[in-house]
């Protein structure tokens, strides 16, 4: 049975010999890398290319072509050998595609011995790249695995081996692509020379095997020292033995991808939080039966006297801590089945649910329709903070966002001062805003700012130079009072239209987009009547397609008394700091809500943001 | 193949080939007595709920019923509301699933009862049985009929409870009053 994998799925493989197939559209470079336990490539020695095609347990193929197979023997492979990278690079220079993006999917599968496919994954979604990361093959504890990566790269072979930690980068691609550009012929001798070289240095490169690599698996001596230091497959294969299937991305119903993995997400976040209140409860038991046998043992006269008392007090605490006990096992038998079902989910995540470091957001394209839901943050309970159950939002927003600036509540936020915080309240604004933007098809979301003070000009600056807002930020009373007026009117038309039943008598003008109207430094620059305005667009705003978000302490607003209330109840409040305020709807655990975070230094929210912009329907013209 | 239960009799759920049942469900099916006479075809819908209390010792600790319909721990899922009964003759009108593995280890009884919320007597409804079922199969391990004519409003049908490392099943079939579970309480007490 071959498993179609979706990017980051993994599958068990054999212990066997594999032949990894390429089909491509296009004559393409296949070549491999070998990286430790860390997934770092030591160096040159470690990558298995056409100028040096045969390792230990590898061989790869020599020309670009658009069909491929070769070896992969991991039983052969040394034991530093952590993780195996199949790579497909355009050749460049030629008079082909300089980009993925316009050649047909490539496809690549695992076989066994007899040529069966074990595993495939098409490698879809690709732009700009010209190199790709199309699979790893990975050991863990003891067995080997299949990932489907798909990561691919725009700065082609030489950023993709910086990002494997290879010195060197760009001359190792230099090389690699000119042997694959050397006709077959003269090339048959060289590369055997560059590999033996490349190996001679010592630099823990192995032995070159000269044996014909489909032919290794009955000799496994060239190189003896890893066989028996590798784990027996007993040990190692626990995932056949388990009783339950591996976990799968997608294991879920729904009419696509992009449903599946949503009902999935909501199904981890329900077993979750059920799994815990069956833990919760059962230590509650446990707590108030050990109370109620202690105070037994209190009232009872005779225990006083003899040394009856204790041994009851301690057959107490031991049933207790029996049934705490199993109860925790339990638990973490469910801990560990979802987060290994995380595991697999997360890195198949679309971009409107991925985190920010999550490798799709570098293959970002504008989408063609709105997906059905975003990612506004992580949620996690106490039993095991690592596990993060993404906060995913239905599309469109029913309720408005507050990011809240304030530090009266939460106790992280305590420990900040006034200005950080408002600052990172501003940074998690503006993350929400750039995901909600990308995520909506070109021009089919408009970003409003209302900065009446001008203090938020630093934050809101990825937002105004990559040019994805729809107009200026406004400034001042004037400006809040303009766009108020305007998104008022706005809501007033539409649902003077939805009331009449006549959608088609809106003005031809009118821009169909749904808008998002940032208000930072509320009640700052607001009058009564901006102040009755804004709370209109919060009601009535979401069913005609206006949204708000607020970035807001609401101490600021402290003025305006009860009278802001129900504004406040009526938005969806998020923190820029860990804080645990969120309530699933089961079972009603509190639940630290953990705000979205960009990798530092990472330019990739720019990057997206640009993208956004270049995609707009007025700019591509 | 089916065990006819008799009050107060206990069946293993072992499954017969070795290992022990994963889900089970616990249905309950009902029909309203034939009304002769002048306008004989008058619907009389007869509203029977059943529920599931969950307990520790002899503690509740979650109730499963039609306006909770699944425990905190997410072991028990009521299948929802059937306000009238008899749809299909011989299938379950109302079902609750039992996942025996995500019952919380403090939990040791699951008692099954049935109300009748509407009011009516067990005199005006007929065919009125609870089964369980393995889930994974469709296989009924074991039927308990009500025994019809009873002047009272509810019954404690069953209980499952653990017996060793496994479950047992307990047939109950005890009368009692009352609308819903609430009222029953002290009836089930003695059970337990």
């Amino acid at each position: 049975m071959t498993a179609e994998l979706v990017r980051g799925q993994n599958h068990p493989l054999p212990d066997t010999p594999l032949e990894i197939r390429v089909s491509a559209g296009h004559p393409v470079v296949a070549l491999a890398t070998l990286g430790d336990a860390d997934g770092r490539v030591t160096g040159a020695e470690r990558v298995a290319h056409p100028g040096a095609p045969a390792l230990p347990g590898i061989d790869v193929p020599r020309p670009a072509t658009a069909e491929h197979r070769f070896a992969v023997d991991p039983a052969a492979l040394p034991e530093t050998v952590h993780r195996v990278s199949v790579l497909l690079v355009l050749p460049p220079g030629t008079s082909g595609p300089d980009r993925f993006g316009a050649v047909a999917a490539p496809f690549v599968s695992v076989c066994d011995q007899e040529g069966r496919a074990l595993a495939e994954h098409t490698l879809t979604g690709l732009d700009r790249e010209t190199a790709v990361v199309a699979l790893e093959l990975y050991r863990r504890q003891g067995a080997w695995k299949v990932r489907a990566v798909g990561q691919g790269y725009e700065g082609g072979l030489a950023a993709l081996l910086a990002d494997q930690g290879v010195a060197r980068p760009a001359e190792l691609a230099d090389t690699v692509l000119e042997a694959a550009a050397r006709p077959p012929a003269s090339a048959a001798g060289a590369p055997r020379d560059a590999a033996r070289s490349v190996s001679q240095d010592g630099t823990g490169g192995g032995t070159i095997s000269y044996t014909h690599p489909r032919r290794r698996p009955s000799a496994p001596a060239p190189d003896p020292a890893p066989a028996p230091t590798v784990p027996a497959p007993a040990s190692g294969e626990a995932d056949p033995a388990s009783p339950y299937p591996a976990p799968v991305a997608g294991d879920a119903a729904g009419w696509s991808m992009d449903e599946r993995l949503y009902n999935q997400v909501w199904g981890m976040f329900e077993d979750l939080a059920r799994t815990a209140a069956a833990y919760r409860s059962a230590r509650d038991f446990a707590e108030s039966r050990l109370d109620q046998e202690l105070d037994q043992v209190l009232a009872d006269p005779r225990a006083r006297i003899s040394g009856a008392g204790d041994a009851a007090r301690a057959a107490a605490k031991a049933r207790h801590d029996d049934l705490v006990e199993r109860a925790r096992e339990v638990l973490d038998r469910d801990l560990d089945r979802l987060a290994a079902e995380a595991e697999v989910v997360e890195p198949a995540l679309p971009v409107a649910y991925a985190r920010w470091d999550n490798p799709a957001w570098h293959a970002y394209g504008a989408p063609d329709e709105p997906p059905m839901a975003v990612r506004l943050g992580d949620l996690h309970l106490p039993e095991r903070p690592e596990l993060r159950i993404p906060l995913l939002v239905r599309l469109p927003l029913e309720r408005g966002i507050w990011v809240d600036s304030g530090r009266d509540r939460s106790g992280a936020a305590g420990a900040l001062d006034t200005a950080e915080l408002r600052r990172l309240a501003l940074d998690t604004a503006v993350a929400h805003t750039a995901r909600l933007l990308a995520v909506h098809p070109p021009g089919r979301f408009a970003v409003h700012v209302l900065d009446p003070a001008g203090s938020g000009t630093a934050a809101f600056a990825p937002l105004v130079e990559t040019g994805v807002l729809a107009a200026p930020v406004a400034r001042g009373a004037a400006g809040v009072t303009t766009v108020l007026e305007q998104l008022t009117e706005r809501v007033d038309l539409l649902q003077m239209a939805l009331r009449a039943g006549a959608p088609d008598a809106l003005p031809p003008g009118l821009d169909t987009a749904r808008q998002l109207l940032i208000v930072h430094d509320f009640p700052h620059g607001f009058d009564d009547r901006a102040v009755t305005r804004l709370r209109y667009l919060a009601d009535e705003g979401p069913s005609a397609g206006v949204h708000l978000l607020l970035v807001a302490d609401r101490e600021d607003a402290a003025a305006y008394g009860p009278v802001l209330d129900p504004l406040w109840r009526s938005l969806l409040r998020l923190t820029p700091v860990p804080d645990d305020h969120l309530a699933d709807p089961w079972v009603g655990h509190a639940w630290t809500y953990e705000p979205p975070v960009l990798p530092p230094g990472s330019a990739v929210l720019r990057q997206v943001l640009a993208q956004v912009a270049g995609a707009r329907p007025q700019n591509r013209r | 193949m089916t065990v006819n239960m008799t009050k107060g009799q206990a069946i293993s759920l072992e499954k017969q080939g070795g290992g022990s049942l994963d889900q089970v469900r616990m249905g309950l099916g009902w029909q309203a007595a034939p009304r002769r006479g002048l306008f004989g075809s008058r619907t009389r819908e007869i509203d029977l709920d059943a529920s599931a209390v969950l307990f520790a010792g002899k503690q509740p600790v979650d109730v499963v019923f039609f306006r909770h319909l699944v425990s905190d721990d997410g072991s028990v899922r009521h299948t929802g509301d059937n306000l009238v009964g008899g749809v299909g003759q011989g299938g379950d009108d109302e079902a609750i699933l039992v996942d025996l593995q995500r019952v919380p280890v403090h939990i040791d009884q699951i008692v099954f009862t049935v109300n009748s919320f509407t009011g009516q007597t067990f005199q005006e409804v007929q065919n009125a049985f609870c089964r369980l079922v393995d889930e994974t199969n469709g296989q009924e391990l074991a039927r308990y009929t009500l025994d019809g004519g009873g002047q009272y409003t509810a019954q404690i049908m069953a209980k499952v409870h653990r017996a060793g490392t496994g479950w047992q099943m307990t047939a109950l079939g005890n009368p009692a009053n009352g609308r819903t579970f609430q009222d029953l309480m002290p009836a089930i007490l003695p059970h337990l």
